[in-house]
């Protein structure tokens, strides 16, 4: 399997962008869909659209086992111990949301803490900072060192007999380093605090496997290793998903329902209130069937590796240009890249790349916090996946110095 | 005034018509932003900003004989290229004309992408803020 063989695998990549091909390069925050995903989102539709579970008919038994399936896979995939760890949301973000929420509402009260680190997405702020706001908890935030990577010798200082939870991302949407998460984990467990790990990059660019992490959750996107949107996944051990009370109500989520009283279903239909997004959910499994075969095979680790350093030199050689994120070893490092060019705003940039046909983040990439922590106020982000090719990244450099030149 | 908001309009429109090319506009547009008339440093003050997403705009306003007159910034080229057409047609008018005014010239030009409300950039702002100026000095 070569880079032609996965480019074939999705439409758009064939198309054009104000008449210049389409360099994508904004899979950070979306990743593009392969074929497998695509018909099996629209065979759903056409063959097993009914509501799952209850109705006892033909479809809806079609459509459930579908759900269901998925879950399966999901499982197998994070290497969970059981299925009803595995819940499905929207998203890491509505993932993140149900933990702060009801592991706070168990376990959290006035004047506990929390701790996240300054190089977190708002998803993993904003929740907290709600819980903490409702709770009269306080956030305490674990910092970066100038190279990008976080403070972990600063970790065990940072935890108290009050810190009720650690909620660390396991590769930054900005930075893009891989976190010793592994680590943080093992020193969060020996004061006996759980780890809420944010893996909206870490599954894109790493194989993960929750027992051997042993994090107590792990939270991921769907829509960013190549299913559809809304397919997100929370996976929980059990001792705290059973420990802690359902999100929202309604739907699936109960077993018995009085006015004297409700009882709620157990996992994980507890966590899944309202209808199922139960026609993209099963796309997780060719998607993540077709990451990992990425992800095992050396020809595309190969070159994806050459991608990275061929970026993360150019980027580095050029004086103009101010590169965040860079860890002693590339292996820390997947390939992406957030940085700023001396006296050129990012907006301009991205504008003009996108007249080019690259498409590119520029802003603060819901990362305010770390923005202010780097002194800057946006950045200029490109973030590569196994589709991209040498000569995308080639032609970005080019058109990046072409675009600088303009604006200089 | 020699000519009348809607002659400065098309001026704007066929001096964009030259240009076939995206990058062509964008290199008039950054020609244009780095010859705005600088805007004072002392008037870079939070009241005078309107805060967008990616770039920011300072804007500043005076009414004069029942015309108003505008100056702005941006720390961001293109935008400022934005401003330096907005001020160009919008500076010097009467409020009336301007509030009775729809703005799409700038969609005509080709820009609409820099102007989604989706983008949030401060140029949405700023359209609303002369719109809003004008509507309060009638």
């Amino acid at each position: 399997m070569n880079v032609n063989d996965i480019r074939i695998q999705f439409p758009v990549l064939g198309s054009k962008a104000y008449g210049k091909p389409l360099v994508y390069l904004d899979n950070a925050a979306t990743s593009q869909r392969p074929l497998p995903v695509i018909e099996e989102q629209a065979r759903l539709a056409k063959t097993a659209n009914a509501n799952i579970h209850r109705a006892v008919h033909y479809l809806a038994d079609k459509a459930t086992d579908a759900f269901e399936s998925a879950r399966d896979y999901v499982k197998e995939y994070l290497n969970a111990a059981s299925r009803e760890e595995i819940v499905f949301t929207s998203g890491t973000t509505a993932s993140i949301n149900l933990v702060a929420f009801s592991f706070g509402e168990a376990f959290v009260g006035e004047g506990d803490e929390i701790i996240v680190s300054c190089a977190e997405h708002h998803s993993n702020i904003v929740p907290w900072q709600m819980l903490c706001q409702r709770k009269k908890a306080h956030l305490k935030v674990l910092d970066i060192q100038e190279n990008g990577c976080l403070q972990v010798e600063n970790l065990e200082k940072l935890i108290s007999q009050r810190t009720k939870i650690v909620a660390i991302t396991h590769i930054s949407n900005v930075l893009g380093i891989v976190n010793p998460v592994q680590e943080i984990i093992r020193i969060c467990h020996n004061h006996g605090v759980p780890v809420l790990v944010d893996g909206a990059q870490g599954i894109v660019h790493s194989h993960v496997d929750v027992q051997s992490l042993d994090c107590d959750f792990y939270a991921f996107s769907g829509h960013k290793v190549f299913a559809a949107t809304g397919t997100g996944v929370l996976y929980g051990k059990k001792k705290w998903l059973n420990a802690m009370p359902p999100y929202m109500g309604g739907g699936e989520m109960i077993e018995t329902v009085r006015f004297s009283g409700t009882t709620y279903a157990p996992l994980p239909a507890k966590f899944e209130a309202g209808t199922q997004n139960f026609n993209v959910i099963p796309t997780l499994i060719p998607a993540l069937s077709f990451h990992r075969a990425c992800l095992e095979n050396m020809e595309i680790l190969d070159y994806q590796k050459n991608i990275r350093e061929y970026v993360y030199d150019r980027l580095l050689e050029d004086k103009r240009i101010t590169l965040f994120g860079q860890p002693e070893s590339l292996q820390d490092k997947i390939p992406l890249f957030s940085f700023s060019v001396e006296g050129v705003h990012h907006e301009d940039l991205a504008l003009i790349l996108d007249k080019m046909g690259i498409a590119t983040r520029s802003g603060q990439m819901c990362a305010e916090p770390l923005m202010d922590r780097l002194g800057v106020t946006g950045l200029l982000r490109v973030s590569f996946t196994w589709y991209n090719t040498l000569e995308e990244a080639e032609y970005l450099i080019n058109s990046l110095y072409r675009a600088i030149e303009m604006l200089s | 005034m020699s000519c009348t908001l809607e002659e400065k309009k098309q001026a704007v429109i066929e001096d964009f018509s030259l240009y076939d090319e995206w990058l062509d506009k964008y290199e008039y547009l950054i020609e244009l932003g780095k010859n705005l008339d600088p805007y004072p440093e002392e008037l870079k003050t939070d009241d005078h900003l309107i805060k967008g997403c990616q770039s920011r705009v300072w804007l500043d306003y005076w009414l004069q004989d029942n015309r108003l007159y505008f100056r702005a910034d941006s720390d961001a080229i293109i935008t400022k290229g934005i401003i330096s057409l907005l001020i160009g047609v919008y500076s010097g008018r009467t409020p009336e004309e301007i509030a009775a005014d729809d703005f799409g010239f700038v969609a005509d030009i080709g820009l609409r992408d820099n102007l989604s409300p989706t983008r949030a950039n401060g140029l949405v702002s700023m359209i609303e803020t002369i719109r809003t100026v004008a509507e309060n000095a009638r």
